[in-house]
């Protein structure tokens, strides 16, 4: 990779400044699926240390970014930097928690095997999982308080303990971004808190967070920074700027004819 | 009955052949692509077909090489046709392995109709040869030992099998729990899915002779079905398969001999009983196994329809 030119050779229509120091920073990110487009154009930087939300209607393209930033699907054009440099190069750095119904929760692995996975790169080929791993797994499970379930075969495993195992599997990553995508969807309530609190320890420990998020009433309590995509982006900065009504009504257009639920949103903002 | 030399080496075939099927059959129904072993045993004809004229022997390397080669472009064939011409994995498949299965029966029949790979044979096997065909071990002027040639190439399907699962169980454990979470981890879960295919193609060879390609179905299949119903911890779950599938073979090959001789009847094949066996103790761990039909459901304080709860 060359060095990035800084933002003061660069031609002045590009409006962020795409600085190596950014944990994430997406440029001209166009994706499409069947030639029809998801993502268009996307121009994103994620400051260090942000619990960051990303929200929008459905089919805003919201997975579709966490996954093309990652490589799973094929970008159409546009590039995605961690840290300065392509995903390829900074896997390390990255753990990503995918959404629940993406695996098959009845395959034969219990509970401690699913967080092990999260070192298998660590381990590198061919190696077994060793003693060391499954003591990081078991501590990442207390963590996520379902400790006591790590030998469970997660077909025995809630809704809320399984978004906790995958939660743990990424914590044993010990990454510097997470990638989330909607952990909170279709979990209880003790659940959601002891993930945002979770996420918020991370935060404060300078880590940055990245989260698909759909429930417009908590997006001021759990996040710092906000963006707001309908197929581009619509907003994109510190969640106090960002989260008003003229955005929500931009990236949600007809969809938000409950004006009510935002409003209702709006109230939370400041607290 | 009498038991024979010849029994012990079917026998021996039979349970080797079993054996070698439920090593991939396991991961094959994980990935829930249990049919993409049919859709292989199939395919791989053609592959056959042409190493053998190219080759003109059979049971070479290059029988292995060419179903090798049909396993992974049946694979391939599939992924395009599902990703370029928008049809479901499913009818891909179907696509694929019916047309490749065609070609392979037309060169079949057109070049080789009068040498010994036919076609008859290619669909059902032909176990109870297998022992005619023998390879000595190891013979000094006080022993002999020899197994059927077709006991030696199932064990080394079961050996080659063995080796690459022990070797990427990790692998094949991430890359089919969560191909997601495998690729960004850059374990490449694409290359697994090809290794796997080229197992099911070696080892739905090996079991041509034997078995061929539509009994092998069953064994790739049934035992680690049937073991799913029992256990899902992983490595109970592939010991379980491997006892199950010799087992049903063992019963398989007892009963092709003793029941039809019960009623009077000649003695039937044993492969054909294998597959049944197989299936009928799928059957058995369906009704009596753990969670079976027959068993009062364990979870407490949940009524059973219709009644009022208890008080």
């Amino acid at each position: 990779m060359s060095p990035l030119p800084s933002s003061a050779a660069r031609p002045s229509s590009i409006a962020s400044d795409h600085s190596p120091e950014f944990p994430l920073s997406v440029h001209d990110l166009t994706v499409a699926y069947h030639r029809k487009p998801v993502l268009w154009d996307l121009d994103l930087d994620i400051p260090k240390g942000s619990l960051a939300g990303i929200v929008g209607p459905n089919g805003a393209g919201k997975s579709t970014l966490l996954k093309a930033c990652l490589d799973l699907i094929p970008k159409t054009s546009g590039e995605v930097l961690i840290y300065g440099k392509p995903y390829e190069d900074q896997r390390d750095l990255v753990a990503y928690v995918p959404q629940r119904e993406s695996v098959d929760w009845d395959f034969p692995v219990s509970a401690l095997d699913v967080v092990a996975m999260g070192t298998y790169r660590k381990i590198g080929w061919f190696k077994r999982v060793g003693k060391k791993q499954k003591e990081q797994a078991r501590a990442a499970l207390e963590q996520v308080g379902i400790g006591h379930l790590a030998d469970r075969q997660i077909s025995q495993l809630s809704g809320g303990q399984q978004q906790r195992a995958f939660l743990a599997r990424a914590l044993v990553q010990d990454a510097e971004i997470y990638f989330m995508d909607e952990p909170f969807a279709a979990v209880d309530a003790a659940t959601e808190q002891a993930i945002i609190e979770l996420l918020q320890e991370l935060n404060s420990r300078g880590k940055t967070v990245l989260c698909v998020h759909h429930d417009l009433a908590t997006v001021s309590r759990y996040f710092d920074w906000l963006v707001l995509l309908n197929m581009r982006i619509v907003a994109s900065g510190p969640t106090k700027e960002t989260f008003t009504r003229e955005n929500l009504q931009k990236a949600y257009g007809g969809k938000l004819n409950l004006l009510e639920d935002a409003a209702h949103a709006l109230q939370n903002v400041g607290r | 009955m009498t038991w024979t030399e010849a029994d012990t080496g079917i026998l021996l075939v039979g349970v080797l052949c079993a054996m070698a099927c439920a090593l991939p059959g396991c991961f094959l129904l994980l990935r829930r692509m249990s049919m993409m072993g049919d859709a292989i045993s199939h395919a791989v004809l053609p592959g056959l077909a042409i190493a053998f004229l190219i080759s003109h022997s059979r049971a070479s390397w290059a029988m292995f090489i060419g179903a090798a080669i049909a396993g992974i472009l049946t694979a391939l064939f599939t992924q395009w046709i599902s990703k370029f011409g928008k049809v479901d994995r499913g009818a891909a498949m179907g696509i694929v392995f019916t047309t490749l299965f065609a070609i392979g029966l037309i060169l079949i029949k057109k070049t080789a109709d009068n040498v010994d790979l036919d076609a008859g044979c290619v669909l059902y096997g032909a176990i109870e040869f297998t022992p005619l065909d023998q390879v000595v071990l190891w013979e000094n002027e006080s022993s002999l030992l020899r197994v059927p040639r077709a006991a030696l190439v199932l064990g080394g399907a079961l050996l080659f099998n063995a080796l690459v699962i022990g070797l990427f169980y990790k692998e094949f454990t991430l890359a089919s729990f969560d191909p997601a979470l495998a690729r960004t981890h850059g374990f490449r879960p694409m290359l697994m899915h090809y290794l796997l295919m080229i197992m099911v193609a070696v080892t739905t060879v090996a079991s041509f002779e034997a078995v061929g390609s539509i009994i092998v179905i069953a064994m790739l299949i049934v035992p680690p079905a049937t073991a799913f119903l029992i256990t899902r911890n992983l490595p109970l779950l592939i010991g379980l398969s491997l006892g199950l599938a010799a087992l049903g073979a063992i019963l398989g090959h007892l009963s092709s001999q003793l029941i039809p001789s019960l009623i009077g009847l000649p003695e039937t094949t044993s492969s054909g009983m294998m597959a049944t066996m197989a299936g009928f103790l799928f059957l058995l761990v369906w009704l009596l196994g753990p969670q079976g039909l027959l068993r009062k459901p364990k979870i407490e304080g949940i009524p059973e329809p219709g009644l009022p709860p208890k008080l």
